[in-house]
C-alpha cells in the first residue's frame, strides 16, 4: 500500500493505456471516417506481432524486425481494404461484422497454416533489456518506460497528422460528411485505402511491441480487441482524442483495480474469499465503468457525430 | 515449409485416419488440434499414433477429430463416435472442462474412455467410473508434489499466483495442501490475462522468498518475459503446463533457472523412455513434451488391454486395463482405487541446452506414489 508501489502501478496503467491508444485510434479512425466496424482490427495486431518476430529471427535485428512488423500489417491493412473492406460501406452494419469476423478466422487460420501452431519467441533487443532505479526504489522495466515513450510520441504523431496537415484535413473533413468531400473531387478510395492501412500499422506496431512483453501466437489480437472496443465506447466513438483519454483511463483504473481491490476486500473479509471476490470485481471494472459512463453521455466522453 | 508439410499431414490425419481397414477395434479421439494451445492435442496425437504404428497391429482403427476447444463441439462430435461410428474406445481430450462435459455421458452409454491429460477432481471423486480411466495425473498431482518440495527445499515465504478459474484456484489448493504452511499472499488473476505488471509489482512488494505458479499455455510465456525485465530475483517454480519443451522455447532465457513438476521428463532413464524420446524425434523432428508421452503412454495401455480382451467383452477389458500392464515411459505406472494414477512426480529445472535454446534437465523426485485425495470419494 505504499507510495512507490501506486506510482509503479499508475505506471503500469499508463503503459498499458498507451498500446490501447494504437489499437483503438485506427479502430475509431476506421469507424469514423468510413463508418465501419473492424473485427479483423485484432488480426493486424497479430500480424504486426508475426511478422516482427520472423524478421527479428531471421535478421537479429529488432528494429528491422519492428519495421518489417508495421509494413506488414499496413500492408494486410491496404490488402483487405482493396479487396474486401471496399464492397462493405454500402452494407449494413450487421454484414460488416459478418464479414470481418470471416477475416479473423482467415488470418488466423492462414497465420497456424504458415507458422505452425505453437508461439513464436520475440523478446526485447538486449539494450532495452533491464529496468532503471526509480525515485523511492522502485525499480521498473526500461523497455515498459519505453513503450510509455513510443505511445507518447504516436499520440502527438497522430495529432499533428489529424490537425496540421492536408491529409489530416481530408480525413476530418470525411468524419463530418463523406458524400461531400467526394463531391468536391478528393479521391475517397484512395483516402479510404490510405486511413485504413494508417489504422492497421498502428494495431501491427503495438502488436509487435507488446509482442515482445508477451507471447506471440494465434489469437492474441482478439482479447486486446474487446479491450479496444470498450475504449472507442467510453470515448466516444469516432474520436481521436476519445480513444487517447479512453485508452488512459482503462489501462489505469483495470491495473489498479486488479492490485487494490484485492487489497480493499481484506479489510472486512477472510482473505482467500477477498482475493477470490476482488480479482472476479477486478475483470468486471472496466466494464461496469463503460456502463456507468454510457448511462450519464449515451454517446461517450468525447463524441464525434451528435 | 517443413512446418507447412507438417501440419498439411496434420490436416489429413485431423479428418480421419484409419491405420487399418478391419474394423476389429475402433478408437475415437476427440483432441484441440486448432485454436489457443492446440500444440497440446498435437503432441498427444502424435505420442498416440507414435505407438499405434510401432505395434504394428493392423485391426485397429483410430478415428479423430478436432474439437477447437469447445465444449459443445467435443460433445456432439462424442455423439457422431458412439452412434455413427461405434467406436469401442474414446480418448484425446485436453481440457477439464471439455472432459466434464463429455466424460460422464460417455461412460454412462457403456463406452470406454481414457483420458490423455484431463484429470477433473470430480471425475476422480464423486462422478468417477468403472468405464473411466485416467492415463496422465489428477489435476492437482504436480502442483501438489510442488508444495512439499518446495518445503523440502526449505522455502519459507512463497507467494502464489493462478488464473481465476476452477484449474486456477484447485492448483492452488493442492500446492497448499502439500506445502503444509502459510503462504505470504495467493494472487489470482484473470483468465488470458496477457499483462503482469502489476502483480509483479505486489510480489516484489511482499517480503516472499519464493514464487509458485500456475498459468498454462500462453498465459506462462507473457508472465516470464515481464518476470524477467523487472529484476524481481526470488526464484520461481510452477507445474510442467507452464514449461513444456514449445512453450519455454518460445519465452527464451527468461525461463532458465526455473524449476517445475513433471510426471514424465524427456531425459528420465529407462529403457522405454530412451526409444520412446528417440523415435518420436525421428518421426517429428521435434523433442516430445509431456503430453506426447502421454498419449504414448495412453496408446500402449490400451494395446496391452487389448492383447487379453476385446473391449465387447467389457469385464475382461476393464480388468485388463486396471492391470495396467504395459512399459511406461514413466517406468513405474499403476492405478488406484478410482483409475487415477499412483505415480512419482519429478522436478525438472530449465537450463540452457546444448543449442543455446531453454530445455528441461531432470532434477530428481518430488514426491514418490502420490495419489489423488478425491478417492475416498469414489464408489464404482
Amino acid at each position: 500500500m505504499s507510495v512507490t508501489l501506486l506510482i509503479e502501478q499508475l505506471l503500469n496503467g499508463v503503459q498499458l493505456g498507451t498500446m490501447l491508444f494504437l489499437m483503438a485510434s485506427g479502430l475509431t479512425l476506421i469507424f469514423g471516417v468510413m463508418g465501419l466496424i473492424n473485427l479483423a482490427h485484432g488480426s493486424f495486431y497479430m500480424v504486426g506481432a508475426y511478422a516482427t518476430a520472423a524478421v527479428t529471427a531471421s535478421t537479429g535485428s529488432f528494429l528491422i524486425g519492428l519495421g518489417a512488423g508495421i509494413a506488414a500489417a499496413a500492408l494486410a491493412g491496404a490488402l483487405v481494404e482493396l479487396i474486401v473492406i471496399r464492397r462493405l460501406y454500402h452494407r449494413p452494419h450487421l454484414d460488416q461484422v459478418l464479414a470481418t469476423f470471416a477475416l479473423i478466422l482467415i488470418f488466423s487460420e492462414g497465420t497456424r497454416f504458415i507458422f505452425g501452431s505453437s508461439p513464436l519467441r520475440l523478446s526485447p533487443p538486449s539494450w532495452l533489456t533491464g529496468f532503471v532505479t526509480l525515485p523511492g526504489d522502485t525499480r521498473y522495466p526500461i523497455y515498459r518506460l519505453v513503450l510509455i515513450g513510443v505511445g507518447i510520441a504516436i499520440s502527438i504523431g497522430l495529432y499533428l497528422l489529424i490537425s496540421r496537415t492536408r491529409l489530416g484535413m481530408r480525413i476530418r473533413a470525411g468524419e463530418s460528411d463523406r458524400e461531400m468531400i467526394g463531391a468536391l473531387g478528393v479521391n475517397i478510395s484512395k483516402l479510404y485505402t490510405l486511413v485504413f492501412a494508417l489504422g492497421a500499422g498502428l494495431a501491427g506496431l503495438a502488436g509487435a511491441l507488446v509482442g515482445a512483453l508477451q507471447s506471440v501466437q494465434v489469437g492474441m489480437g482478439e482479447p486486446v480487441l474487446i479491450l479496444a472496443f470498450v475504449v472507442i465506447v467510453i470515448g466516444g466513438i469516432g474520436s481521436i482524442k476519445g480513444a487517447l483519454f479512453g485508452a488512459l483511463l482503462v489501462g489505469i483504473v483495470d491495473t489498479l483495480g486488479r492490485v487494490y481491490l484485492p487489497i480493499f476486500f481484506r479489510a472486512f473479509m477472510p482473505p482467500s474469499e477477498a482475493t477470490g471476490v476482488g480479482a472476479a470485481l477486478a475483470a468486471m471494472l472496466i466494464y461496469i465503468l463503460m456502463a456507468v459512463i454510457l448511462a450519464f453521455k449515451p454517446k461517450g466522453l468525447f463524441a464525434a457525430h451528435d | 515449409m517443413k512446418n507447412m508439410t507438417r501440419l498439411g499431414l496434420g490436416l489429413l490425419l485431423s479428418s480421419s485416419v484409419a491405420i487399418a481397414h478391419a474394423d476389429d477395434v475402433k478408437i475415437g479421439m476427440i483432441t484441440t488440434l486448432s485454436g489457443g494451445g492446440s500444440h497440446l492435442g498435437v503432441d498427444v496425437r502424435d505420442g498416440f499414433m507414435l505407438a499405434m504404428e510401432q505395434s504394428g497391429q493392423d485391426d485397429i482403427e483410430v478415428l479423430i477429430q478436432d474439437d477447437a476447444n469447445r465444449p459443445d463441439l467435443a460433445r456432439s462430435l462424442a455423439n457422431e463416435f458412439m452412434q455413427r461410428d461405434q467406436v469401442d474406445i474414446l480418448t484425446g481430450l485436453i481440457w477439464s472442462n471439455l472432459a466434464m462435459a463429455v466424460v460422464p455421458a460417455v461412460v454412462r452409454q457403456g463406452t470406454f474412455y481414457l483420458s490423455p491429460n484431463a484429470g477433473p477432481s470430480d471425475l476422480a471423486g464423486r462422478m468417477c467410473h468403472e468405464n473411466y480411466f485416467n492415463v496422465a495425473y489428477q489435476n492437482d498431482n504436480l502442483h501438489g508434489a510442488m508444495g512439499a518440495y518446495m518445503r523440502e527445499e526449505g522455502y519459507e515465504k512463497p507467494i502464489i499466483l493462478a488464473p481465476n478459474y476452477p484449474a486456477g484456484t484447485d492448483a492452488l489448493a493442492g500446492f497448499k495442501h502439500l506445502y503444509e504452511g502459510d503462504v505470504v499472499d495467493e494472487l489470482y488473476t484473470q483468465m488470458g490475462q496477457t499483462d503482469y505488471a502489476a502483480e509483479i509489482a505486489q510480489i516484489r512488494a511482499s517480503d516472499a522468498d519464493s514464487l509458485f505458479f500456475f498459468l498454462p499455455g500462453g498465459m506462462g510465456i507473457s508472465f516470464m518475459k515481464q518476470w524477467e525485465s523487472s529484476g524481481v530475483d526470488i526464484p520461481i517454480f510452477g507445474a510442467a503446463f507452464s514449461f513444456d519443451e514449445i512453450l519455454i522455447k518460445a519465452v527464451g532465457s527468461a525461463a532458465i533457472g526455473a524449476r517445475n513438476t513433471s510426471l514424465w521428463a524427456y531425459d528420465l532413464d529407462n529403457e522405454t523412455n530412451h526409444r520412446f524420446v528417440e523415435t518420436f524425434r525421428e518421426a517429428y523432428g521435434r523433442t516430445p513434451t509431456l503430453y506426447a508421452a502421454q498419449g504414448f503412454d495412453t496408446a500402449n495401455l490400451i494395446l496391452s488391454a487389448l492383447e487379453v480382451a476385446h473391449p465387447d467383452d467389457q469385464d475382461a477389458f476393464r480388468e485388463a486395463l486396471r492391470a495396467a500392464d504395459f512399459d511406461s515411459v514413466r517406468g513405474e505406472f499403476r492405478f488406484g482405487p478410482n483409475h487415477h494414477p499412483i505415480q512419482d512426480i519429478y522436478v525438472r529445472e530449465v537450463v540452457e541446452g546444448d543449442d543455446g535454446q531453454p530445455t528441461n534437465r531432470l532434477l530428481g523426485i518430488a514426491i514418490e506414489d502420490i495419489q489423488d485425495i478425491y478417492y475416498e470419494q469414489c464408489q464404482m
